[in-house]
């Protein structure tokens, strides 16, 4: 695995009715929620980090390695940044089986990449499912596939845009309590948004709310636990 | 919808209409030839020349139209840009583009006192009264049905799907060719359908810059046409109507079951990367 960083994010940036001015770092193992009514410019601060959009001002680096410096003209792009994403509706390749989508980010041989890519599934409970496409999974099965996908490239650090709005509120109990699981032992910085307080509550170390691009409070939770493994 | 109410009759009567009118045609085509003069005409050496050209150059503009028309089709449908509007438009032309003015129109842009006449000349290109010219009028007509169905399936791609792809360090070719493309498939195959469909056609664009030569430029319409033209001539013509129908349907269910979602998942010729 890659030597571990902290995430630490500064970005400025004129949305349509606010300016974004977010400043904010992750320990690695740390789970950051920001927390926030639906507009308030989380998103886009994820999208930030990961790559996709590129705010007028700003820094994002993990550890020693900087992945966007605009001050220094530095910027790399998404496809090296090697960050996992899970997105709002989880965007799996509706194409691809199970299995597939988890090994699409993965180097080496179709078995090799197989065998890994089960073996993610496994480790999240769904590897009966690996042949099958993402449109005859469930919303909680979809989860996990996008959870295993984002994971399989053994990536810096986690993002996870509303990793349970796309769920019933009955399958959201169980996923809540697994998310919580997985992501509690990695030992990368995790930053995740939510509108729900609550939900942040349950699967964070801490709580950042946000509220028209600017942080407003910030809260610890549990003392930021050593990264497992360490 | 109700049938059972006056719009819901007169709408299932002009469906019956549209359908019968659409299909009569066709009937009468075989009701009119037999499987042995259908045979027989498969027999005769013009015949078979017109039925082979129209395949081989089909298929290579086709072919022209897909490798090109793909990623043009991709950068159209998923960005935005200043003057986008306009680029669709001049896309659709063609469309409703006379296909006679078509004709005159390569004409006069690459026949040989057409304004890139010279420089197709000095490429040492012949397009007139060649075979090659026949494509280009191929090309001409059938690539804007394809463009438009493929921009707007491009389009209509989530684009959350593509950033995925970058976030699992896809660089922009393979998200295009591994998850935009077979995204994209069932609009993909309908435009090659109609591209494909439209270039087996194709009649006045070929005969007026590509002309008529058995062999070399006589597709099978030109061929029906000019049996038509011959007295005596119109049992030629159409028993090669009807070879020309069967080879066009086959082409129809053929693309439309490359763009069905298959329910087997392995994709042929697994890459390994």
């Amino acid at each position: 695995m890659s030597p571990r960083g902290a995430l630490e994010v500064s970005a400025r940036m004129p949305l349509r009715e606010f300016e974004l001015a977010v400043e904010l770092a992750v320990a690695p193992g740390e789970r950051l929620a920001l927390a926030g009514a639906s507009g308030a410019g989380k998103t886009t601060l994820l999208r930030i980090v990961a790559g996709l959009l590129r705010p007028a001002a700003g820094r994002v680096a993990i550890g020693e390695e900087v992945w966007l410096d605009t001050a220094a003209g530095r910027e790399v792009p998404t496809e090296r940044r090697c960050c996992g994403v899970v997105f709002q509706d989880y965007a799996l390749f509706p194409t691809l089986s199970a299995w597939r989508n988890v090994a699409f980010g993965m180097n080496g041989a179709r078995r090799e990449r197989r065998r890994r890519a089960e073996e993610l599934l496994d480790r999240f409970g769904v590897a009966a499912l690996a042949d099958a496409r993402p449109g005859s999974l469930s919303g909680g099965e979809r989860q996990r596939v996008a959870l295993a996908r984002a994971l399989a490239t053994e990536p810096r650090a986690l993002l996870l845009d509303e990793p349970l709005s796309a769920l019933d509120p009955e399958t959201r109990r169980d996923a809540q309590r697994e998310l919580h699981e997985i992501v509690g032992q990695l030992p990368i910085p995790v930053l995740l948004v939510t509108h729900s307080q609550e939900e942040a509550a349950l699967l964070a170390d801490r709580i950042a709310v946000i509220d028209r691009g600017r942080i407003v409070s910030e809260e610890a939770l549990r003392p930021a636990a050593d990264p497992p493994g360490r | 919808m109700r049938l059972r109410s006056g719009f819901g009759l007169l709408a299932l009567a002009a469906a019956a209409i549209a359908l019968v009118f659409l299909v009569l045609p066709v009937v009468a085509i075989f009701a009119d030839v037999s499987p042995g003069r259908l045979l027989d005409a498969l027999g005769e050496e013009s015949v078979r020349e017109a039925l082979w050209l129209s395949l081989r150059t089909t298929l290579i503009a086709v072919v022209v139209v897909i490798a090109v028309g793909t990623p043009a089709a991709y950068l159209i449908g998923l960005r935005r840009f200043r003057g986008r509007a306009l680029v669709l438009t001049a896309i659709e032309l063609p469309l409703v583009m006379p296909p006679a003015v078509a004709g005159i129109a390569l004409l006069a842009a690459l026949g040989p006192n057409g304004i890139l006449g010279g420089w197709v000349e000095d490429a040492g290109l012949e397009l007139v009264f060649q075979t090659a010219g026949v494509v280009v009028a191929l090309v001409f007509v059938s690539a804007p049905f394809y463009l438009r169905q493929a921009i707007a399936a491009f389009a209509a791609l989530d684009p959350r799907l593509l950033e995925a792809a970058r976030t699992l360090g896809a660089g922009q070719f393979r998200a295009f060719a591994t998850v935009a493309v077979p995204s994209a498939r069932p609009g993909l195959a309908a435009g090659l359908a109609l591209a494909w469909g439209r270039a087996l056609g194709e009649f006045g664009a070929t005969l007026l810059f590509a002309g008529s030569l058995a062999g070399v430029t006589q597709t099978a319409p030109l061929a029906i046409f000019s049996e038509f033209s011959r007295p005596g001539g119109f049992d030629a013509a159409l028993a090669l109507s009807a070879v020309l129908i069967l080879l066009a349907a086959l082409i129809l269910v053929g693309v439309k079951l490359l763009g069905a979602d298959r329910a087997v998942e392995d994709p042929p010729g697994e890459r390994t990367r």
